[in-house]
């Protein structure tokens, strides 16, 4: 069964179109990862499928039937917000509770399902404490703890962790990944991150301006991006481009090579150029060449390598680890 | 304060500046309340001097509880001033919330609207207004008062409440609907103690011109029944006589309400405030 399916949807603001016609199946149980620079729609797109905007045209299903017109509370789905959006002046239990409440679900079911949802997510001790009274992690796990007990068809996630620090994004990027193992629940996030992207999707949505770019695993997003825009925004650290005609190519075509795909030869190489900074991870070393093109090129080695700014440097990459784009964006080859 | 920049001198000038300050804004008041529990003679002899053994008197609080029903005019002030501020807090609140949650055509010319009362004083309308209730037999009854007091504070409610909720997280309400709360749940209990402060703000400057209005209880209801505090006092004032003691003391008594409501709503902005400092 489908847990949500998108057909032919717009949305517009005034005379400003910021979703055009967006068509997408998502199947239950699976992880949908909207990715896409800010300002591409994409939280937008979210909120209509909430139903916390109407959509201009098009129709939006969730678990088979037609919810055009059904508010938010009756669509069978539970949101998770960045500023995570508790109620204030309610205690943890009575935040997870009060949905339910509004459904008139019985006092003893709604215990169960909030005793159920604060040992998944570890809250027990915090139950009767007021948001003021916890750290952003433990807010955001009670926001995740509100849509759990709600058992929806579907959970919406809106960049949850982007108010968080790295460690603990980190934690709660697994713990969300464990979630949707335990619940298999059909689940979309939001996300400008595609570390997130990357690690939690079975599969990435990647917006740009309103529009679908290209929909896949991340792995078939990595390896065989449709344009440009896919093969620049997946990937950190991002992929470099270079003019077909320094490597002796036709004019007017970019050859993308990931940074990883690079290595520093000793012999003059395909390309070489001075070394202008370099970023020690203690993993693996980032060096930052001026190859003479408009952007830096950055290699990425794995392992400590000491390499001085300002030292001469040639880089060897193979040509079937190398994509060619046109002056447009698109893919050739 | 940082210890490190506290600097004596600033310190000191920054005192005095706010004890002088004080001490100008509480003279009258004070020489309305000493006086107000002197002879008549002493009022006169030394208006500074406190009440001694010889010119202490309760006159003017006899004069002024023996004189007309003064425990009426406290209630019909009382009841005025509360009335009115309460649906100027509900009325411009959800008109407020209105006009920065939602999205409709003429939303911004409706805003316009609603705040050009704070332009145009509401008194030109007097003759207007005193014509209407003429008419819907609103003359003489509290009710008047309360409708023209609620029209003249809405239009810098909704002025001000509108800023303040365009503040309040959009996360939070939208939360609020997808559990399935209401509109009028998601306004009370969500937004509504949220924008506490700016409400608290929004009764302090609306409290305490109606409480000291003296023309509209003169125009619209100045029968005895109906008589606001300010107004009874104003029997006092005679254009040949005027009795001090009387007049002072129904003034020192009129000031004690306002003040314990002032304290209230202050106590509230300043909770908010703080509440909102520290994460």
């Amino acid at each position: 069964m489908t847990a949500l399916s998108l057909t032919n949807l717009n949305k517009s603001f005034g005379p400003v179109k910021v979703l055009k016609d967006i068509d997408l199946t998502v199947e239950d149980g699976e992880f949908v990862v909207f990715v896409g620079p800010s300002g591409c729609g994409k939280s937008t797109l979210l909120r209509v499928i909430a139903g916390l905007e109407d959509a201009t045209s098009g129709d939006i299903e969730i678990g088979g039937s037609n919810v055009n017109t059904t508010p938010p509370a009756k669509r069978g789905i539970a949101m998770v917000f960045q500023s995570y959006a508790l109620y204030p002046h309610l205690n943890v239990r009575d935040n997870m509770a009060l949905a339910l409440k509004q459904e008139g679900q019985t006092k003893a079911e709604i215990e169960k399902r909030v005793a159920e949802a604060s040992r998944m997510l570890s809250l027990e001790p915090y139950l009767d404490r007021r948001p003021s009274e916890l750290s952003g992690g433990q807010r955001q796990r009670v926001a995740i703890g509100r849509a759990v007990v709600r058992e929806p068809k579907l959970f919406l996630f809106d960049e949850p962790l982007s108010n968080l620090d790295a460690a603990l994004r980190m934690n709660t990027r697994l713990e969300i990944a464990k979630l949707h193992r335990q619940l298999a629940a059909s689940m979309i996030y939001v996300t400008h991150d595609q570390t997130e992207a990357m690690t939690l999707a079975d599969r990435i949505v990647v917006l740009r301006d309103g529009r679908v770019e290209q929909v896949g695993t991340p792995m078939e997003l990595y390896n065989n991006p449709a344009n440009r825009f896919v093969a620049e925004f997946l990937g950190a650290p991002s992929m470099n481009f270079v003019p077909s005609e320094k490597l002796g190519g036709p004019a007017g075509e970019d050859v993308g090579i990931r940074p990883e795909h690079v290595q520093i030869v000793e012999t003059a190489g395909r390309l070489s150029g001075t070394v202008i900074h370099v970023e020690q991870l203690g993993g693996d070393t980032n060096v930052i060449v001026d190859i003479g093109s408009e952007a830096p090129f950055t290699v990425r080695l794995f392992g400590q390598y000491a390499v001085e700014p300002g030292t001469e440097v040639h880089l060897g990459f193979e040509d079937a680890k190398t994509y060619r784009f046109g002056s447009d964006g698109t893919r050739l080859g | 304060m940082n210890k490190a920049r506290r600097n004596p001198v600033n310190v000191f000038a920054a005192h005095a500046v706010l004890i002088v300050y004080t001490l100008i804004a509480l003279f009258p008041v004070f020489v309305i309340i000493v006086n107000s529990f002197k002879t008549r003679k002493a009022i006169f002899r030394e208006p500074l001097a406190l009440p001694g053994s010889d010119s202490f008197s309760m006159i003017g609080y006899q004069t002024v509880m023996k004189q007309g029903d003064f425990v009426l005019y406290f209630q019909n002030s009382m009841i005025v001033t509360v009335a009115s501020l309460f649906f100027i807090l509900l009325f411009g609140a959800m008109a407020a919330f209105a006009l920065s949650e939602y999205r409709f055509r003429g939303n911004t010319l409706m805003g316009l609207y609603l705040a050009l009362g704070i332009m145009i004083p509401i008194r030109i309308g007097t003759v207007a207004i005193l014509e209407l209730m003429v008419q819907t037999g609103l003359v003489n009854t509290l009710l008047a008062l309360i409708l023209v007091y609620t029209a003249q504070g809405l239009p810098l409610a909704v002025f001000i409440l509108s800023e303040f909720m365009r503040q309040v997280s959009d996360d939070l309400k939208n939360a609020g609907r997808i559990d399935g709360l209401s509109e009028y749940t998601i306004f009370f209990r969500l937004v509504l103690p949220l924008v506490r402060p700016a409400m608290a703000t929004v009764a302090v400057f609306n409290m305490i011109p109606i409480w000291n209005d003296l023309w509209f209880p003169l125009i619209l209801a100045p029968s005895e029944g109906t008589k606001t505090l300010t107004l009874g006092s104003q029997v006092f004032i005679g254009q040949f006589v005027t009795d001090w003691n009387a007049v002072l003391s129904a003034l020192s008594l009129a000031i004690l309400p306002v003040l314990v409501l002032y304290v209230i709503f202050s106590r509230q902005l300043i909770r908010g405030i703080t509440s909102g400092a520290v994460k």
